[in-house]
């Protein structure tokens, strides 16, 4: 996984609330047993007029001229601003690997779903929430704005706007310190293995049926 | 002190340890396997040289991908026509083999969709923690049991170590007082919730479902309304163990047998919310007010009784909400104003983790039983939860009633719930859905999905547009 420490980089909208999890990636594109590739396809219904098939070339597909990430302005952005309840809907983790092939790092929204949220931090994304009218004020800054870009410092917890404007940020301190370093979080989860097998043991004694069924 | 809440219980159940941030490990007894989530947690296991922690923990069944025409379907594996879900289903099977986790193939009579399965072969019971790649695994909640969605990398965690890294959720129960007017399903009560609370309403939040409707429900019922607990923003949805739960999950293969049984029923007794637990949040809602419900936008919390009309997006509060509607009625292709019942669709589909269990097909079969579907209902598709639900339903005569009416009997599946096979809406067509999710483009590229029960789903194909289903079956002999 991709560590992230400060990154600096483009804003741009995905202006509506409760953006889905088929939005950002549709289904179709969930047949792929790998997992890279997905961001010529994210948002795909929203970026393009046609609809997409797995494996295709997305260069000579027809752009939707009026989706956001399409226009010039908003090339190689990598910080997204977003709504309420961003992520939506399923567990899907291509939502995440899409937005993460396609270049973003960060989301900045006033309320994320929960999967989509702990999906994120899997993949070297840093969803940020933020009080609703921080976050309309970002929007509006970078609508305003062309080139608006956002420093996001993750050991300071504080967003840097252009012009000045620190604005702090919570995350939770393990993830903070997973994603600081890029651990792999099975590996230290592996640290607590003898933890883990006493727990076991007594599971097994209090609820002997749970285990040995299926084999 | 104040009691614990069953969410409390379980998690306590389940904690190996506690961290000083808030996060806790917790164990997992049942780990739940499907091929469109898992094929990367496997590679991971691989490119770290690691093994699942405990293999009879582990049960895989392909279900997103799986065709569920018989022509198609009886080639197994093999006869998967596209390619790309055929190498999926297959490296599911691969995998299985690799790692000596137990599948149930394709075409076993006991494949199904995983949430249908899972409690069907008492593979899920009451007590435990369970996950799955999959955010319905709300369903499994139904039991008393802990259960909830994961993403893939959560799948290979799983795998790995037995354990999730977590925090605990807030508690909300949703009480659901009286009685139910006949007609009004479980579905119209998950509906009736998501439409009060919100799609983020739940976020956060264990939801338990309480109260003399809920105690009445059927265990397939109990199953529906969990299950779309994950449309309110609700990780897990969660129903106390009563007599219900332990009559169905008594005999089933997985179920415990002998003195084991004896010792499970005492622990299972225990799985409720104690008298003084205290939610953090608490819906009250009466059984009499719910109407059947159907959905007229992109979200689940887009819905209204049968006898509403479509909202007008300039009456809305907020600029983000009258934009919202007046996205969804643009792409739903609905004006303002204009009646529920008028909407008029294209295809029908009775299927999906929400609705597909035998209960929901006997609902729809009593409905369409000696009628036939409208002429402008280009397909009506019935998709059973699994191969048991489908012999079920075949050895009651069901099959025949839906065939009768001009509808279409599939093989077990997902289906038309996400078109990731072959069952997709085209571009423009209005669906009658018993599945979970309205969101664009869900059911297929530009389909317009209506969410409701079985039997509105079946009152719709046969009157050719929505009508509550009440209206046909009072005139029923």
């Amino acid at each position: 996984m991709n560590s992230f420490t400060v990154h600096s980089g483009l804003a741009a909208p995905m202006d509506r609330a409760n953006v889905d999890t088929d939005l950002i990636i549709p289904k179709q594109f969930l047949k792929s047993i790998k997992r890279s590739g997905f961001g010529p396809n994210l948002f795909d219904e929203l970026r393009y007029l046609d609809e997409g098939q797995p494996g295709q070339d997305c260069s000579t597909r027809p752009l939707n001229p009026d989706f956001a990430l399409n226009l010039p302005r908003y090339a190689g952005a990598s910080v997204l601003l977003a709504r309420e309840n961003f992520g939506c809907g399923s567990s899907r983790e291509h939502a995440p690997w899409a937005l993460e092939d396609f270049g973003i790092r960060c989301i900045i929204a006033p309320s994320f779903a929960d999967i989509f949220f702990n999906n994120c931090f899997k993949n070297g994304l840093l969803p940020i929430a933020l009080p609703a009218d921080t976050v309309n004020r970002l929007f509006e800054a970078m609508y305003a704005s062309e080139g608006y870009t956002l420093e996001v410092d993750l050991p300071a917890q504080e967003i840097r706007t252009p012009d000045g404007e620190r604005i702090p940020f919570k995350v939770e301190a393990f993830r903070k310190h997973c994603l600081l370093n890029g651990l792999d979080d099975i590996g230290l989860t592996l640290e607590s293995a003898a933890a883990i097998r006493t727990f076991e043991v007594g599971h097994r004694e209090r609820s002997p049926w749970l285990f040995d069924t299926i084999a | 002190m104040a009691g614990q809440t069953l969410y409390d219980k379980l998690w306590q159940q389940h904690l190996v340890e506690s961290r000083d941030d808030g996060t806790g490990l917790l164990y997992i007894d049942r780990h739940l396997l499907h091929e469109v989530t898992s094929p990367q947690a496997f590679e991971g296991l691989r490119l770290a040289g690691r093994q699942p922690w405990r293999l009879d923990a582990n049960l895989a069944v392909p279900d997103h991908n799986v065709p569920t025409e018989a022509a198609e379907r009886s080639g197994g594996v093999a006869g998967i026509v596209d390619p790309i879900s055929r190498l999926q289903v297959q490296t599911l099977d691969d995998n299985c083999g690799d790692f000596k986790i137990v599948e149930i193939p394709i075409n076993d009579r006991r494949q199904g969709i995983v949430h249908v399965v899972g409690p069907e072969q008492g593979a899920t019971l009451p007590g435990m923690t369970v996950v799955c790649g999959d955010s319905h695994t709300s369903t499994h909640g139904a039991l008393g049991a802990l259960a909830h969605g994961i993403g893939t990398s959560e799948v290979e965690h799983v795998l790995a170590t037995q354990c999730l890294i977590t925090r605990k959720m807030k508690n909300m129960r949703v009480q659901v007082d009286g009685a139910l007017q006949p007609g009004v399903t479980a579905k119209d009560v998950a509906l009736a919730v998501i439409g009060r609370i919100g799609t983020a309403g739940g976020t956060g939040y264990a939801i338990e479902f309480a109260g003399e409707v809920v105690r009445n429900l059927t265990m397939e019922g109990r199953m529906t309304l969990c299950n779309m607990s994950i449309e309110a923003g609700a990780r897990a949805g969660m129903v106390a163990v009563d007599d219900a739960t332990i009559e169905y999950v008594r005999g089933r293969t997985y179920s415990p047998k002998g003195e084991q049984w004896d010792q499970a029923v005492a622990a299972w007794r225990e799985l409720h919310s104690d008298p003084d637990a205290v939610f953090d949040a608490e819906l009250t809602l009466r059984g009499e007010d719910i109407q059947p419900q159907v959905t007229w936008g992109t979200s689940p919390e887009m819905v209204l009784p049968v006898d509403g009309v479509v909202p007008d997006p300039d009456a809305q509060e907020t600029a983000t909400a009258k934009e919202a509607v007046r996205r969804a009625l643009q792409y739903m292709g609905l004006k303002a104003g204009q009646p529920i019942t008028d909407i008029r669709p294209d295809r029908v589909f009775i299927g999906s983790c929400t609705n597909s269990r035998i209960e929901d097909l006997r609902e729809a079969a009593a409905v369409v039983r000696g009628r036939k579907i409208a002429a402008s209902i280009k397909q009506a598709l019935v998709v059973p939860g699994s191969g048991e639900v489908k012999a079920q339903a075949e050895a009651e005569g069901l099959d025949l009633i839906f065939i009768d009416a001009g509808m279409e009997w599939r093989e077990p599946g997902c289906s038309m719930c996400l078109a990731m096979n072959a069952d997709k809406l085209g571009a423009g067509e209005h669906c009658a859905s018993t599945s979970n999710r309205n969101f664009e483009g869900r059911q297929g590229f530009g389909g317009r999905t209506h969410l409701v029960s079985p039997a509105m789903a079946a009152a719709a194909a046969v009157a050719g547009h929505f009508v509550d289903v009440r209206s046909l079956t009072e005139n029923q002999s």
